[in-house]
């Protein structure tokens, strides 16, 4: 359990995280990062874990089950397009293949 | 705190820094492909401590879960066509908000089922988790807990039911927009009914018939206010609905204790909402505007356009920009449907070929999402210093000789900028008009997607060349060969 308080301070620093990471962004970059950013909050994934491993009636086993399937199909499809769309910027720029250094 | 909890949180943490650091990698087009990897391995991390957290049930059907999900997700995501992506980014995103809201019930159902046991003991109250565990029951969600739960199944489920609207839309299964009269009024009730519920709810009053009340409010809510929206702000939409989906991620986060969850829907939840505001900026209007506004519907008053659209033969276009010396392309949504990146560029490499200066113009909103024109031309291998954007363009236009619009519709329409009526009035646009001449390719004179007239296909300079935008741009490419022969 986190105390209130904590939770406020966690909230505040990510939001500001993600706000500070995301302002200055070229264009051609924005489609990725939302598909990058749909990846991320896969992470329900977890807690649709944790809920279905914590049910307890049938009622709830099928709740926590369909949660489990979306939050796997949001973390893995979200990875695949994000990873589809970033793998065309290679081609990009000529010669810079042989390193490969990001 | 013993070994392997210790392990579990560390893992958590570790996920989150490897969320953040994947994410700054990726706002940067040196690093991006990269930061998904290091994304990835956060998550592949925090997946694998959970199946290790102590106290867990159902493991077989968690993996069994797990495993259907990931394998289908994965094959989808693998065979669908590069335009298709937008879509599939509502898709996946309606997915994470339903799995938020899934938590959410989970939670509410179990306070029920708690609830239902707690008028067997005497003195305990459901606002003072402290007595329960005196009792002998099992731990509580505290109001605070109670309260972000709830907030975070409203929005989960909003986003799910909106996300999935987004994808039947771009998936072309819907294509009309729904309005009725008194939608706005009626979309407003079901918000304010919804929050009624959930306050009930968090305030202790946890019931079967409420919850499902709740949720059926929320999912109604989601559907009737992403209906009546299209055409150019669909991409605003599913911005926001990603936004949407990392703050229930998060509150959800904070019901479970899982500070991974916190942290990553919070970032999300923020990073999204800046890329939506960015997006509706683009377009010159606020968020509310493209939530409640009338797009398209305005009509009636715009002014009448003078004149007719003037057809032109591909073999008459391929010479004017053979001869020009140089050329601009705006790709708009047509080239995505048509899947005519490729041909384009071949016909863009050969118009450099024969010496013209070509150059691709792009609007911020071109296509369906920000960005979705890059990463098709990205795709057929455009090199990036051909592309420019729409400040950097539109100051040569006077200069240039021809452009060439391919499925681009409302990001080139001059009334954007002389018609006060038009529903589209002050969104910036890229100057096509301004060329010397203009060609236009175009499947059929019917207007856009948003369903407004475009003053541009009647001027003087502009030509139509009608036709799919994979099958013209293949004409180009023959009629520019057999120039050479």
């Amino acid at each position: 359990m986190i105390d209130g308080f904590l939770a406020l301070y966690i909230f505040m620093l990510a939001a500001f995280c993600g706000y500070e990471i995301i302002a200055r962004v070229p264009v051609i970059l924005h489609t990725p990062l939302m598909s990058g950013s749909n990846f991320i909050h896969g992470i329900v994934l977890v807690g649709a874990m944790i809920a279905l491993g914590h049910a307890q009636t049938p009622f709830e086993i099928t709740i926590g089950f369909v949660g489990v399937l979306l939050g796997a199909g949001n973390a893995a499809g979200g990875y695949v397009v994000t990873e589809r769309m970033l793998e065309m910027f290679k081609s990009s720029k000529p010669g810079a293949g042989k390193g490969d250094q990001g | 705190m013993s070994l392997l909890p210790t392990l579990i949180k560390a893992c958590y943490f570790l996920a989150a820094l490897l969320f953040i650091l994947g994410l700054k990698r990726m706002s940067s087009p040196r690093t991006a492909r990269g930061g998904i990897v290091w994304a990835g391995v956060g998550m592949l991390l925090a997946v694998l401590a959970t199946f290790f957290l102590p106290d867990m049930h159902n493991r077989s059907l968690i993996v069994a879960a797990v495993l259907i999900g990931v394998s289908a997700a994965w094959w989808t995501g693998r065979r669908v066509a590069m335009t298709a992506m937008p879509q599939m980014v509502a898709l996946y995103n309606g997915m994470g908000g339903g799995a938020a809201a899934a938590i959410g019930a989970v939670e509410l159902i179990g306070y029920a089922r708690a609830l239902g046991l707690l008028h067997v003991v005497p003195n305990t109250s459901p606002l003072q988790p402290e007595s329960w565990a005196i009792n002998g029951l099992p731990p509580m969600l505290s109001p605070v807990e109670l309260s972000l739960g709830v907030l975070g199944a409203l929005i989960g489920t909003v986003s799910f039911s909106g996300s999935l609207v987004a994808f039947a839309k771009l998936q072309g299964w819907m294509d009309k927009r729904f309005v009725f009269p008194g939608q706005r009024v009626v979309n407003m009730l079901l918000l304010a009914a919804a929050v009624v519920v959930g306050v009930v709810l968090a305030s202790g009053h946890v019931s079967g018939p409420l919850i499902a009340l709740f949720f059926v409010l929320a999912l109604l809510f989601g559907l009737l206010m992403t209906l009546p929206i299209g055409g150019a702000d669909m991409p605003v939409v599913i911005s926001l609905y990603n936004a949407f989906t990392g703050l229930a991620v998060s509150f959800e986060g904070f019901v479970l204790g899982n500070e991974a969850m916190i942290i990553a829907g919070m970032v999300v939840g923020a990073a999204g909402t800046l890329l939506t505001q960015l997006m509706a900026k683009a377009m010159n209007r606020s968020i509310g505007n493209v939530l409640f506004g009338s797009f398209g519907a305005a009509g009636g008053e715009a002014q009448a356009i003078e004149g007719a659209q003037k057809p032109v033969e591909a073999s008459d276009a391929a010479v004017m920009m053979a001869y020009a010396e140089r050329v601009v392309i705006v790709p708009g949504y047509g080239l995505a449907v048509a899947q005519a990146q490729h041909k384009v560029w071949e016909f863009a490499q050969l118009l450099i070929k024969r010496g013209v200066k070509v150059k691709f113009a792009i609007h911020p909103v071109a296509g369906r999402m920000p960005g979705h024109m890059n990463v098709l031309l990205a795709e057929a291998g455009v090199p990036y210093d051909l592309i420019a954007d729409m400040d950097e363009i539109n100051p040569e236009f006077p200069a240039t000789d021809v452009a060439l619009v391919i499925g681009a519709n409302d990001v080139v329409n001059p009334l954007a900028k002389t018609d006060p009526a038009s529903p589209i009035y002050g969104m910036p646009i890229l100057d096509v008009s301004a060329a010397k001449h203009v060609i236009v390719i175009k499947r059929g004179k019917g207007t856009g997607f948003a369903g407004i007239e475009n003053a541009l296909f009647y001027a003087d300079n502009t030509r139509m060349l009608y036709g799919d935008g994979q099958a013209a741009a293949g004409q180009l490419v023959n009629e520019l060969k057999s120039l050479d022969d």
